[in-house]
């Protein structure tokens, strides 16, 4: 394919010449692009199944979404559900660790977030959050009675000592963002579905 | 290909000549790893690595395909599959001791090539893609040697691979989806240890194929040498077969002798204890570590712990991936014109003080506890090493005077006895 301008090239003459062949078109130069661009769609099509099926199967997102009844949950107490694999912590904070939570100045955080924007409206006293610490992924300590809750009374990884305060947002340590709040919504007054 | 006094072979009987004509297999060999290949004479004892990895190469690939025979790549049964292997089968626990401990020494041996590699220069010019390759070699064993550490299940299985696979999350807008994607899944499960099974059967073959390609590109210009002077004549080499053969096989009994030592006396010394506790995702492992061969890249990523433009955890992935992604511009970066560091003075200072401290200091703290004194060092080391490879190695030539070369190596094996060098003597004595 040195030479993709045939007209101009006396040797090749056995090349049927169709049309424009002023400006060096070829019809083979259509059936050329034609072809690479149907084998490169069909490229395409057959990889994007290839690279799909790597994706959460049907069954892994079935499991997606998450029922938690909270009722039992005493103030200062906290449980440990699981959501897609992972630990969910829910927490029903005291007045005073609400009060702590808001008493932060949000400026100072390193991830700024204030309480009410980790909390559903007229639930400010229960906190969810993924009990996957957002370093490296471990499961911080203080959702079970008599873990160490970490210096700001929340939760705490051992891992790299990373500590969470009141609303779970990251006070010390290497990790850069608060717990991760999970979508949920109350589907009754006592049952949040997380997911 | 070679050099033209190489021997050529010759079929020894009908059948050999038969397929010599029909499919010359027998011929490659010879040419490859025979006698029909020319070696350098003053090869030492580092040249035997490479040979050694290829041992551990297909140590790995036998044990490995016994293994997946027994094993099983379902979250509910591999944990109780790697107990029945060890107990029920006959000999499984020798197949699985000896696949535990051949990645092990598997990885004793390329750092081992690598640290020969880095002394005596053997990536530059004209090895430039031998060592392209073995850095391909080099991050496909890590792979692969990650994805065979989640398989059995346990504690430290199921964390490493929510480690690892968390160090994409933390790459910017795409992190997060493409952790999913490779887990296929939110957490490491039944999806994740079954591609991460086949892969592990699949990348081995890989590792194989490059390795032929590593063979192949060495071959064109030969092997290197201890002095780093190329050869010049018939008098500077001898015969891979017999010679070589024979240096190697002695270095491949000693490396048995070791290796037979570890399996049968000290089998879990390199392994984790919290690896026989069948993986739970709702409590963590007071200390999370990666295999010991991962140690000295694992404390780069930890050495990270401040915010600078970019999340701490973000430089610590970028700077761990970039620690040996720098080693494929290595035949670049060291400009040099002398090869061996045998030859350079000021080279080998940087090099003995500075560069091999340093990876010890690195190895000890990625095995470490993240709490200081292991942070700080761990800083220091790493700022260590990327000035080694980006600043030192390439001014260190600028001011450095190295010592005069042999004329060749046979003068340096010889001395300058004037009948030893070239043209003089060109037939090896017999």
């Amino acid at each position: 394919m040195a030479d993709t301008t045939g007209a101009a090239t006396p040797d090749i003459v056995a090349e049927p010449q169709v049309e424009g062949g002023d400006d060096g078109v070829r019809r083979r130069d259509f059936i050329n692009i034609a072809a690479v661009s149907a084998a490169g769609f069909g490229g395409v099509a057959v990889l994007y199944p290839l690279i799909s099926q790597m994706a959460p199967s049907a069954d892994v997102l079935a499991e997606s979404s998450t029922e938690v009844d909270v009722s039992a949950i005493e103030p200062g107490q906290a449980i440990k559900a699981i959501f897609r694999k992972q630990p969910l912590f829910v927490r029903r904070l005291t007045d005073k660790e609400i009060a702590e939570a808001n008493a932060v100045n949000i400026s100072s955080l390193r991830d700024p977030q204030t309480l009410a924007e980790r909390t559903k409206e007229g639930h400010q006293d229960l906190l969810v959050t993924m009990g996957v610490c957002t370093h490296l992924g471990c499961v911080p300590l203080g959702a079970a009675e008599g873990e160490n809750k970490g210096e700001f009374g929340g939760y705490f990884c051992p891992c790299h000592g990373s500590h969470y305060d009141t609303a779970a947002r990251i006070r010390k340590g290497p990790a850069p963002l608060n717990l991760q709040v999970p979508e949920y919504e109350f589907t009754s007054d006592t049952v949040i579905t997380v997911g | 290909m070679s050099f033209p006094w190489a021997k050529e072979y010759t079929p020894a009987n009908p059948v050999m000549k038969f397929l010599d004509e029909k499919l010359p297999l027998p011929r490659l060999v010879y040419n490859a790893v025979g006698a029909g290949y020319p070696v350098p004479r003053n090869l030492n004892y580092m040249w035997n690595f490479g040979v050694l990895a290829g041992f551990f190469l297909v140590l790995q690939i036998v044990t490995g395909v016994v293994l997946a025979m027994h094993y099983a790549a379902d979250a509910t049964v591999a944990f109780g599959k790697v107990e029945h292997i060890m107990r029920d089968v006959n000999w499984g626990w020798l197949m699985r001791y000896s696949h535990a401990n051949g990645a092990s020494f598997f990885f004793i041996v390329i750092y081992l090539h690598i640290f020969r590699g880095f002394y005596y220069s053997s990536y530059k010019a004209p090895r430039e893609m031998v060592w392209l390759l073995g850095v391909v070699i080099f991050l496909l064993m890590m792979a692969t040697a990650f994805m065979g550490y989640v398989l059995p299940w346990g504690q430290m299985s199921f964390w490493g691979a929510k480690v690892i696979t968390g160090l994409f999350g933390a790459i910017p807008v795409v992190g997060e989806p493409l952790q999913v994607w490779l887990l296929g899944g939110f957490a490491p499960d039944d999806a994740a240890l079954n591609r991460f099974f086949s892969l592990h059967f699949l990348l081995p073959f890989v590792i194989a194929g490059v390795v032929i390609l590593h063979i192949w590109a060495l071959h064109i210009p030969g092997s290197s040498n201890p002095t780093g002077v190329e050869v010049k004549g018939e008098s500077d080499t001898v015969p891979f077969h017999p010679y070589y053969t024979a240096k190697d096989g002695f270095g491949l009994g000693v490396v048995l002798v070791l290796f037979a030592v570890m399996l049968f006396f000290l089998p879990n010394y390199l392994g984790h204890p919290d690896n026989y506790i069948e993986a739970n995702p709702l409590s963590t492992p007071a200390h999370i570590v990666p295999e010991w061969y991962f140690w000295p890249f694992y404390a780069i990523l930890r050495a990270f712990t401040f915010d600078f433009i970019l999340p701490a955890k973000l430089w610590g992935v970028l700077a761990m991936f970039a620690a040996i992604l720098m080693w494929f511009f290595l035949p670049w970066l060291d400009r040099s014109p002398v090869r061996s560091g045998h030859y350079r003075p000021l080279f080998r200072k940087f090099f003995w003080f500075g560069l091999i401290p340093v990876m010890a200091v690195l190895f000890y703290c990625g095995g470490a506890p993240a709490e200081e004194p292991y942070v700080m060092l761990s800083q220091i080391a790493t700022a260590y090493y990327f000035l080694h490879f980006l600043v030192i190695l390439p001014l260190v030539s600028s001011f450095e005077k190295p010592e005069p070369l042999p004329y060749s190596i046979t003068e340096a094996v010889l001395g300058s006895d004037k009948k030893a060098v070239l043209g003089e003597n060109t037939t090896p004595a017999t």
